[in-house]
């Protein structure tokens, strides 16, 4: 059923799209020569550190940093007095809206610590060491209170209060008392009561996550330089330094025209350095003092501080006739958000029941804050935590009315047309084409034998989106072209980007040179996230290369006085009345046919197209201690257009193992007193190439209709359905069904043992 | 600001001792304080950056080089037990700007997306295959299972560290 | 006429009503046509003269860029969703 891109747009074969070239920022990544925020290096360069909080609830009293102001060796402190008090200010930074007092609370709190590790001051030193020693020297004097960090206590009446001034919203009608329930999400579709009582089976399940993280390997960093005429350059690493930008200069009120980010090489972000943390204290402390100052966090603050995804709970009912068909599915979701509101609960919403065509659903979501550190978007947020409580049921619905797991996902499956619950009508998607591809796989037509082994397939959904992408390009007079564009490249995106613009131009991938703009260079760009790179500025690219090709026609026409109107360009080939001419030979030529050529394109698409994938495992329990080993693994995807086949893979394989440690291990562990007990890469334990088998990837291209390559994102679907696979291979292994996250020894030892 | 300090005041810059060394084949000298690492002195001091911090405890091998041939966590050496040592970094592996068939083969297929680990990866898989030189899948993860990442799921690193095994055994053949 | 689907939320406002014809061009429009039939509607959906936070418009199955200023056509279909975004 998968069709190919050629046959349906643009009636030719693609001659760098599907290919596999070398990425354009290779030899400097594998010689160490990439410069990354940290290797940020300039003269008089101070460092700075921040102070946190120890408690994971009280109010600030007072704040004294005059001891540390006079040691010796340091420049300057700041607390959130140095910061404007933006009370009530909404601002819009492209991915939706931010209350800025929030923000600027969450970079240095005011009047209250809402989680263990919040930043409360900030000093900038000769060096990091004696910042760190200054630290010990600022006083603060706290009234600690009582901490609420289960989402379920957190909702109750009488939980400890975080704010006075979050009323539960629903749908803009507010509470007329404060709450930790921020929002409360309802949708709905046909039925409800309808479609249990016409259900043959119900099945009703409670699902718990805890607390993980992103887990990029590189800690957050920021320098920052308030020049001497006012304007404040940072470089910094951020998956959008458009939004870096625009998040600084709101919390400090100035012009943006003040500011330039420059973005740094970035060593991962999965949605966790989208929202400032260090950018504004580091050009707040550069201000007082003059110097340039670096910031970067320790580990320990990467986990404390930063924002990891939510631990949530969920209870999840699907109804089913005999056949298997769906007819109800119910939801009620409890995401934490952490310290703020604006949790990830409404992609989760809208996401539970995604994959599947049920006539009659309804879903409750809550935000709901607590004394945890506020959450941020990771790899398809909010999906991975509805996937595992929906996935699971769906699996005990298929056992229990003797069908296969993927053919009664084939029996329910959403396709074009059909109707989500949050209303929403799905345009071409390949769900089905990947539930057909994992049936015929290989691996799901191998027997699986042995002891305490069992398979578990799960499917997942994520939405992608397009937001907007600007970029330009020269041509220069050898026939290369050099483009810039404004998506920090985390995962190899300037290579994906270039190839769209190799392809349109018909030229190969090897002549385009892709730079990655700052917010001086290129105009606006969105974040990178959300999926929406290769699609969205590979538009952009698109387009630029469409304006060239035009402004290339003119200058052939010109060369051979004809109409320009009759001048044809394929592959990198220029043709008119029986002459022709190569991209390069004209090139050379643009010079003394009125100077260079510029192409730019800037775009905001709509278009931007789903995300399935299915993923089947095989795993082996050890009845004695609880450890799950990963046999096998399969990841099916629906990619789209794969423009280049090796990172679409790679993305298949990195999600498909994030959600591996997510299912398996991650967690954050707290104590009474809410303070994280495992803030170390030895304790927070994430997969390493030991833990994991090959992740052998399924491409099923399936083009979006909405782009002219047929790219789809494909960056974040990966990481949706493994946690759920793993329970339901858990399942048929040793016959206990996990309804915890993470599955980790000790919890699968005592499923074992109480059963 | 007063950056001079005053003669009652502690100084604020610790004593430094003088440590000579070899890196990347080359003679080098720098000035350190007791406490700092061989990271730190590698990538402030001698500013050869390509050793990365990933956790500064020795958990995630981004900062890995080469201690006399032996891959350490350089967050964990002290700066002074370069003294009279060999040490190798990522700047090292290249040979006159040439690439090493392990950096090439990382190239090609695909074995890193956001890159930070991948200094810590080439150091830890040129010291298994400066001394393997047929390592299994197994063995191959086992020895690099000191160094994270978070982006590949590892699967494309490990088959660069195959065909890598593979181009330097037909170069010796 | 175009089609708006009115989230379970909002129909304490609209009197039980899922779905409701409208005539307007754009969003905002449609909102202004909305409130005059379902006073307190609004307030509900916008903050000053911008879509509520945290609130998206879908039109057509595809969520919108354009805000209030988006246009809708004679047989649109619209839709009132959280806001999203992406890791």
């Amino acid at each position: 059923m998968a069709t190919t891109p050629r046959e349906e747009h643009t009636n030719r074969p693609m001659r760098v799209l599907g290919t596999r070239p070398v990425r354009h920022d290779g030899a400097d990544k594998v010689t160490g020569r990439a410069i990354y925020g940290k290797d940020v290096q300039m003269a008089n360069l101070a460092h700075g550190k921040i102070l946190r909080s120890p408690h994971a609830h009280a109010r600030i009293r007072s704040i004294d940093t005059s001891a540390a102001a006079k040691l010796p060796g340091v420049y300057a402190c700041v607390t959130s007095a140095d910061m404007p008090n933006l009370v009530d200010k909404m601002t819009e930074l492209g991915e939706g809206t931010v209350n800025l007092a929030h923000l600027g609370a969450n970079v240095l709190a005011r009047g209250k610590v809402l989680y263990h590790g919040q930043a409360v001051a900030a000093v900038a030193a000769a060096n990091a060491d004696l910042a760190e020693e200054a630290l010990e020297l600022i006083k603060v004097d706290y009234e600690p209170l009582p901490p609420v960090t289960g989402v379920l206590d957190a909702m109750k009446d009488d939980a400890p209060l975080l704010h006075d001034d979050v009323f539960t919203n629903e749908m803009g009608k507010r509470a007329n008392k404060p709450s930790n329930v921020a929002r409360h999400i309802v949708f709905e579709q046909g039925n409800i009561e309808r479609g249990l009582r016409e259900a043959e089976v119900v099945i009703e399940r409670e699902f718990r996550t805890a607390t993980v993280h992103q887990g990029y390997i590189e800690p957050h960093v920021s320098t920052a330089l308030w020049n001497a005429d006012g304007h404040v350059t940072i470089w910094t690493a951020t998956q959008g330094a458009f939004t870096a930008r625009q998040q600084t200069a709101e919390l400090l009120q100035i012009p943006i025209s003040r500011v330039t980010v420059v973005p740094c090489e970035i060593g991962g972000g999965f949605g966790g350095k989208i929202s400032v943390y260090l950018e504004p204290v580091a050009a707040l402390l550069s201000r007082k003092c003059g110097r340039p100052i670096k910031m970067s966090m320790t580990r320990a603050e990467v986990f404390e501080g930063t924002g990891p995804t939510p631990g949530s709970f969920m209870r999840v009912k699907l109804g089913a006739a005999k056949d298997g068909k769906l007819t109800a599915a119910q939801a009620w979701l409890a995401y934490d958000a952490g310290a703020f509101p604006g949790g990830v609960i409404g992609p989760g919403c809208m996401c539970v029941f995604s994959c599947y065509d049920i006539p009659n659903a309804r879903v409750d979501g809550f935000d709901v804050v607590l004394n945890k550190p506020k959450t941020a978007a990771y790899r398809a947020p909010g999906a991975t935590h509805a996937a595992f409580a929906c996935e699971t049921v769906v699996d005990e619905l298929a056992e229990r009315l003797g069908i296969d797991p993927i053919e009664l996902r084939l029996r329910n499956a959403a396709k074009e047309g059909t109707r989500r619950v949050d209303g929403e009508k799905y345009p071409r998607i390949g769900f089905v084409e990947t539930l057909e591809a994992a049936k015929a796989s290989e691996h799901y037509q191998s027997p699986l034998s042995g002891a305490n082994r069992g398979r578990g397939v799960a499917s997942g959904f994520w939405f992608n989106i397009g937001l907007k992408s600007s970029a330009a390009a020269n041509v220069n007079p050898d026939g290369s072209v050099t483009l810039v564009e404004g998506s920090t490249d985390i995962g190899g995106t300037r290579t994906s980007v270039a190839m769209q613009l190799a392809e349109t131009l018909g030229i190969a991938a090897e002549d385009v040179l892709p730079q990655v703009g700052d917010t001086d260079s290129v105009g606006y760009t969105d974040v990178t996230g959300g999926s929406r790179v290769t699609f969205a500025t590979g538009l952009a690219a698109y387009q630029v290369g469409l304006d060239i090709l035009a402004q290339l026609r003119e200058r052939a026409a010109s060369i051979w006085s004809c109409d320009p109107e009759k001048v044809t360009s394929e592959s990198g080939v220029f043709r008119a009345n029986g002459k022709s001419m190569t991209f390069k030979e004209l090139a050379a030529k643009l010079h003394h046919t009125g100077g260079a050529v510029v192409g730019r394109a800037t775009v905001d698409p709509q278009g931007a197209t789903n995300g399935f994938g299915t993923h089947i495992v095989d795993v082996e329990v050890d009845r004695e201690t609880g450890k799950v080993t990963i046999l096998r693994y399969t990841a099916v995807q629906d990619t789209g257009k794969a423009v280049h086949p090796s990172y679409v893979e790679g993305q298949m394989q990195g999600g498909a193992v994030q959600g591996i440690g997510w299912a398996l291990n991650e967690e954050y562990v707290f104590d009474a007193q809410g303070r994280m007990l495992n803030p170390t890469f030895l304790d927070y334990r994430m997969p390493t190439a030991l833990d994991v088998p090959m992740i052998d990837t399924i491409i099923v291209e399936v083009p979006n209709p909405g782009h002219p390559y047929g790219v789809r994102g494909v960056g974040e679907t990966p990481i949706v359905a493994p946690p759920a696979a793993i329970a339901n291979a858990i399942y048929r292994a040793v016959g206990v069904r996990m309804r915890e996250l993470p599955m980790s020894p000790p919890r699968v030892c005592a499923a074992i043992l109480a059963k | 600001m007063n950056f001079i300090p005053r003669l009652r005041e502690r100084l604020y810059v610790a004593k430094k001792l003088h440590v000579t060394t070899t890196v990347n084949g080359e003679p080098a000298e720098f000035l350190c304080e007791a406490r700092h690492s061989l990271m730190d002195a590698l990538r402030d001091t001698l500013g050869l950056t390509g050793t990365k911090e990933g956790c500064n405890n020795g958990n995630c091998g981004a900062c890995t080089v080469l201690l006399n041939g032996v891959p350490v966590d350089s967050c964990l050496v002290l700066a002074v037990e370069a003294e009279g040592a060999e040490i190798t970094t990522v700047e090292g592996i290249a040979n006159l700007g040439h690439l090493h068939p392990l950096q090439q083969c990382f190239l090609e297929g695909a074995a890193l997306q956001c890159g930070i680990c991948t200094p810590g990866f080439l150091v830890a898989a040129k010291a298994l295959l400066d001394r393997c030189a047929r390592p299994s899948e197994q063995e191959i993860r086992f020895q690099l299972s000191g160094n994270l990442c978070r982006c590949t799921g590892y699967d494309k690193i490990v088959r660069a560290v195959q065909e890598a095994a593979n181009r330097l055994q037909e170069v010796k053949r | 006429m175009a089609t708006v689907f009115v989230p379970p939320q909002l129909r304490d406002v609209t009197g039980g009503a899922d779905r409701i014809e409208a005539s307007g061009a754009t969003v905002r429009e449609v909102i202004d046509e909305f409130e005059a039939r379902f006073p307190g509607i609004a307030a509900r959906l916008l903050d000053g003269e911008h879509l509520a936070a945290g609130l998206a418009v879908s039109i057509d199955g595809t969520l919108s860029n354009r805000g209030l200023q988006a246009a809708i056509g004679k047989d649109s279909e619209l839709h009132f969703l959280p806001a999203l975004g992406g890791g």
